[in-house]
């Protein structure tokens, strides 16, 4: 790299932050909201989930029959594509592995489906093996609809368009199906640390 | 079909900052010779990157002004005193210097002008930007699409492209603009002197009989609450497209 920005210094951050922020990312302590259009209003009597597709028999909880599996506490830094990075966020979810316990799948990859119609693929191993959590309660309060609530999916290794805000279930299908963002212009995996924002990173 | 669209890399290249325009007191526009730019449609953005000379970078996203009939790329940067891009966007780069950016980047946030709905747009603040930019292509192309903006500013002097959004209103050619001014009005100012409500919108916003496709683009809880205004009128979640411009670390 040989262009420097005429001037430019830039605000450097300590060395234990900078080595966990991915490249290109920059730190925030707020918590942004980003959404392609308006925030559904799903009321827990009406909410369900479930998992579907490549499935002998499609699962699904509702709300009261959801909050009766068991739950993990996890802090996590999570990485927007958008380019902010928040650190050590604390979420309260039911671990993918918990929902997917016993389930005899060949599908390879996963559609996030949520309410308003929001998708977003990835192979399967990425939701599954500690990975992945369905996620209602961010610091300790219940997730509010603008983050995501009453459920959101966790998948704090990829950039946080992987996370589904109002996750409506998972469809496990043996073929790659790009999501939303990935057909507009975003990368079909989106890992942080190499950087995979858009088509061809 | 955006599905099925072939794009290669998006490669950082160099863009020269061939004119600057100050809009307001914290606003400009960067005007960019980018030699092999490949088009953009209106709506999009570029990451920019900064590189000081010991090698640290900074990355940011800037939407995108300019309609893809111009020449020239032009971005409309605000300068947030706590920032750590926008301040040497607005302050520190001058005429001829190198900027380094990838773009466009985007495909849902985009108004192309093939499209007979009517469009609503609704900004805040700096959001206004990539409404501009498809206002901007409406007249590159003499659309007659029926437009209404419905801008929200803190004060007169903060309204950005007040001029250009004057003259193009004037036109007679479908296009109306209405300005909020939220914390400070002129003396005589005859526009909107609140944030934006239901009863605005039911003032402004095409009814939802005509089928109109929504763009709202500004801070968090101005953006929130007009999609959901929306909603509760009767827009069709899927016709209000929303776009949030980074309320931190700019």
């Amino acid at each position: 790299m040989s262009f420097i920005s005429r001037g430019f210094r830039g605000k450097r951050r300590d060395t234990a932050s900078s080595s966990r922020l991915p490249p290109g990312q920059y730190l925030v302590n707020d918590f942004p909201v980003l959404s392609a259009g308006p925030t559904p209003r799903v009321p827990q009597a009406e909410w369900s989930f479930v998992i579907e597709g490549e499935i002998d028999k499609p699962r699904s909880w509702s709300w009261d029959e959801f909050r009766k599996l068991p739950t993990e506490q996890v802090t996590k830094d999570i990485h927007c594509v958008t380019k902010w990075s928040k650190f050590d966020t604390g979420w309260t979810g039911v671990s993918v592995d918990t929902l997917l316990e016993g389930v005899d799948t060949a599908a390879e990859y996963v559609v996030e489906f949520s309410y308003g119609g929001y998708t977003t693929n990835l192979p399967l191993e990425d939701v599954t093996g500690g990975k992945a959590w369905v996620a209602f309660e961010f610091d300790g309060q219940p997730l509010h609809p603008e983050h995501g609530g009453p459920a959101r999916m966790l998948v704090p290794h990829l950039y946080f368009w992987k996370s589904a805000k109002w996750v409506r279930g998972l469809r496990l299908v043996n073929e790659d199906q790009p999501g939303f963002w990935e057909q507009n212009g975003y990368n079909n995996y989106g890992d942080p640390w190499r950087e995979q924002r858009y088509w061809g990173d | 079909m955006a599905g099925t669209a072939v794009l290669g890399r998006l490669i950082w290249q160099f863009g020269t900052l061939a004119e600057l325009v100050q809009e307001t007191p914290k606003v400009a526009s960067l005007i960019l010779d980018v030699p092999g730019w490949t088009g953009h449609l209106a709506g999009q953005h570029v990451d920019v990157r900064l590189t000081a000379d010991d090698g640290y970078q900074a990355e940011r996203s800037y939407s995108i002004a300019s309609p893809p009939e111009d020449s020239r790329l032009a971005i409309t940067v605000e300068r947030l005193d706590d920032g750590e891009v926008s301040p040497y966007l607005v302050g520190e780069l001058r005429k001829g210097d190198k900027l380094e950016l990838r773009g466009p980047i985007g495909g849902y946030f985009v108004w192309r002008g093939d499209d007979e709905r009517p469009v609503l747009l609704v900004a805040g603040g700096s959001g206004v930007v990539p409404l501009m930019a498809m206002i901007r292509h409406r007249a590159a192309n003499h659309l007659k699409t029926p437009t209404r903006l419905l801008y929200s500013s803190r004060s007169l002097d903060d309204v950005i492209y007040r001029a250009e959004l004057e003259r193009l209103a004037s036109a007679g050619d479908g296009l109306s603009v209405a300005h909020t001014l939220t914390r400070m009005q002129t003396p005589g100012w005859s526009g909107y002197a609140r944030r934006i409500d239901s009863a605005m919108l039911a003032e402004v916003a095409w009814p939802k009989a005509q089928m109109p496709i929504v763009y709202v683009c500004g801070p968090t809880p101005m953006v929130e609450n007009v999609a959901s205004l929306l909603v509760d009128m009767g827009y069709d979640p899927a016709s209000v497209k929303t776009e949030r411009f980074g309320a931190t670390g700019g």
